[in-house]
């Protein structure tokens, strides 16, 4: 098992008011799968992609990567494990606008303390990978959107990570160009690397070997236990909404009347 | 580190503009200072060079009582057990190290009116008793007749040799070589006259700089040492004159000379001493005077300084902003805290660097400028120039440690919803 995730709770506290994002998550990726994460905006996907990623930290719960858990880990270590253990594919792609396709590569290279000379030859060898060493030198801007989320997707192997996390990867993409990049995460699942994508579109999670479902923070590989399950935990919360509610116009009331007697 | 500093010329060039206003208040500081410091030390340079006389590097040591120089007239007399200068301690003093030569030498003031050419007196001017060396080791040259020679001291002829002031004073329009002139009594024939041999003019800027560099002006006569006794008293302490390789061993040489020279005497008062007549200590004090007006300049040029350093601040704080979707993912790929905190620290040095480096060119273009226009006199200081680089370089990092550390500390998952 390379990633486990038990009892995962995140609540995000706007204003006082605590808005339960994920409730509850159980998921755990075997080394080598291919998993898609379906769910509509706002069902919390995002919030479990960036725990997955090491970017966010969970109200409650465990997480095990690669055998170690990964949280009360400090700023640096987390930093570590992003850097060796996974890599990021983004549906912006984010790559440096300044910098050509082989420096956006290399640029996590500079981060593990890579050679100069290393570097060059493991960012060209890279790019081939994803079939672009003829545009090395190439800037953002005189690529194509699928030639970006290449560049990406090869800036995100270049460390060799066990896993590869991508947010909504062809969202920004035309049809064959997101075509393209899922046949290259099949070529890389082909050859060992864990994929983990996010996604709303059924026909790319179609691509996986196995999709989870994600709806109002609950996790499932049946789609409609997911949805009713969600359904039954916001019945709760509203009665207990309720309850509170209710409690706290008793205990107004309750001191009205202490109020009208001390008077 | 290189890469970053790349990374940092790519971020200026890409906001020319932006990037040279930022500057502008690092360039106006540095400048300033520069053009300040170059005055002063032009200034300085040129106060040291009137005083001391351009590779002139003689040096004079004189006998002192407490604070004052000793003079021996009709009236003073000599201190008890101070003898004249033997030839065993000339010879330790010509050993000292840089000392290229020496020379013992008697002077009287001609307060009284010692010497004569008909009815002209040399009232104000000197009359000085000097070595077969003297002459040699002040670097001055016969124009006209001959020197001394060591006949001239075996056989005591009275003779004597005239500077271009004596001349002037004493034989207004009159060829002066072979005329007799009278010196305290005793008929002295002319058999030359000197001149320093480096021309040497000081720069006079104020009246206060002519009395300062003025004071030896009414003329000088010379005659042999051993003639000295014949007019004047047998016993009298000399002086001594040392010339050195350069100016900067003047101090040392002279001290060193002094004290060979007080180990030879034996006075019963002990405040009578040999003194070197320090030449640089008297520049020394001249300058702080113009130095400590100019420092006050230099502080107001620091205001500037500061003003740009908050500007360098300022627009790093809007670099962060702009960039901070770029930080996001730098973090989520795996930077740590520290390369994004030196990324951006590195982006402000290299900011007010370039702006430091830029001020000091404009500083010396400045200072040119000014003794071109001004007429006064600049000279850049290397040391200065570097320091200058060096404090714009530590203002990129006091003004950019903010910033950078703003940045090193922004939420990924912010920094990346951003769009």
């Amino acid at each position: 098992m390379i990633l486990s995730l038990e009892h995962i709770y995140k609540d995000y506290v706007q204003d006082k008011l605590v808005v339960p994002v994920l409730k509850d998550i159980n998921l755990s990726v075997e080394e080598g799968e291919y998993v898609a994460i379906m769910g509509p905006s706002g069902s919390g996907k995002t919030t479990l992609m960036n725990i997955i990623g090491c970017l966010d930290h969970p109200t409650s719960g465990e997480y095990i990567l690669d055998g170690k858990s990964v949280l009360g880990l400090r700023d640096n270590a987390l930093s570590d494990v992003r850097l060796n253990s996974i890599g990021f594919v983004f549906q912006t792609f984010q790559l440096m606008p300044r910098e050509s396709a082989l420096e956006n590569v290399c640029l996590p290279l500079s981060y593990a303390g890579v050679k100069k000379s290393e570097k060059k030859e493991r960012a060209m060898k890279a790019l081939e990978r994803v079939g672009l060493k003829e545009r090395a030198l190439f800037k953002p801007t005189q690529l194509s959107g699928g030639q970006k989320q290449r560049v990406a997707i090869a800036r995100a192997m270049i460390n060799n990570p066990k896993i590869l996390l991508a947010d909504e990867p062809t969202g920004a993409l035309d049809q064959k160009s997101g075509e393209q990049i899922m046949r290259l995460f099949k070529k890389l699942n082909e050859e060992g690397v864990t994929i983990i994508m996010i996604t709303h579109d059924p026909k790319i999670a179609q691509n996986a070997k196995k999709i989870y479902y994600i709806i109002d923070g609950v996790i499932s590989e049946d789609e409609e236990k997911a949805r009713s399950t969600a359904e039954a935990l916001e019945k709760e919360e509203a009665m207990e909404d309720d309850f509170l509610i209710e409690n706290e116009k008793s205990d107004n009331e309750k001191q009205e009347v202490a109020s009208d007697e001390n008077s | 580190m290189l890469e970053n500093i790349r990374m940092s010329f790519k971020g200026i060039w890409s906001h020319k503009m932006r990037s040279f206003l930022t500057m502008l208040g690092i360039i106006i500081g540095i400048a300033a200072i520069i053009a300040i410091v170059s005055t002063i030390k032009g200034t300085n340079e040129q106060i040291k060079q009137n005083l001391i006389g351009s590779g002139n590097n003689t040096v004079k040591i004189l006998l002192n009582q407490g604070d004052y120089q000793l003079e021996i007239d009709e009236y003073t007399s000599v201190p008890d057990g101070v003898t004249q200068i033997s030839d065993e301690t000339m010879k330790k003093i010509r050993k000292i190290d840089h000392v290229v030569s020496a020379a013992r030498y008697l002077r009287r003031t001609d307060y009284s009116g010692y010497v004569f050419y008909l009815n002209n007196s040399l009232s104000g001017g000197s009359v000085n008793g000097v070595d077969l060396d003297y002459f040699e080791t002040l670097d001055y040259v016969i124009r006209k007749g001959r020197g001394f020679s060591q006949k001239d001291y075996d056989d005591y002829n009275k003779v004597a040799i005239l500077d271009e002031d004596s001349v002037e004073t004493l034989f207004p329009g009159e060829d002066p070589i072979g005329k007799t002139i009278e010196i305290n009594k005793e008929p002295f024939v002319v058999i030359g006259i000197v001149t320093s041999g480096t021309t040497f003019e000081p720069t006079i800027n104020s009246e206060e700089d002519y009395y300062t560099y003025y004071q030896e002006s009414a003329g000088s006569v010379y005659i042999p040492s051993s003639d000295w006794p014949i007019v004047f008293r047998f016993d009298e302490p000399e002086s001594l004159v040392i010339q050195v390789e350069s100016t900067d061993d003047m101090t040392s040489a002279g001290k060193a000379a002094a004290d060979i020279l007080n180990a030879a005497i034996s006075p019963t008062d002990d405040t009578v001493l040999y003194k070197a007549e320090d030449l640089l200590e008297q520049a020394k004090e001249i300058q702080q005077l113009s130095e400590s007006t100019n420092n006050m300049l230099i502080w107001i040029a620091g205001i500037s300084l500061l003003v740009g350093g908050i500007g360098v601040m300022n627009i790093m704080l809007v670099t962060v902003t702009e960039r901070t979707q770029e930080i996001g993912l730098k973090k989520a790929i795996g930077a740590k805290k520290n390369k994004i905190l030196g990324q951006f620290l590195t982006e402000a040095v290299v900011l007010t660097s370039l702006g430091g480096i830029i001020g000091v060119i404009s500083g010396i273009v400045l200072a040119e400028i000014i003794s071109r226009v001004a007429d006064m006199p600049v000279a850049i200081s290397g040391p200065a120039a570097v320091g200058a680089v060096a404090f714009s370089m530590v203002i990129g990092i006091v003004f950019g440690m903010m910033p950078s550390y703003k940045a090193a500390n922004l939420d990924p998952i912010e920094a990346l919803r951003r769009e």
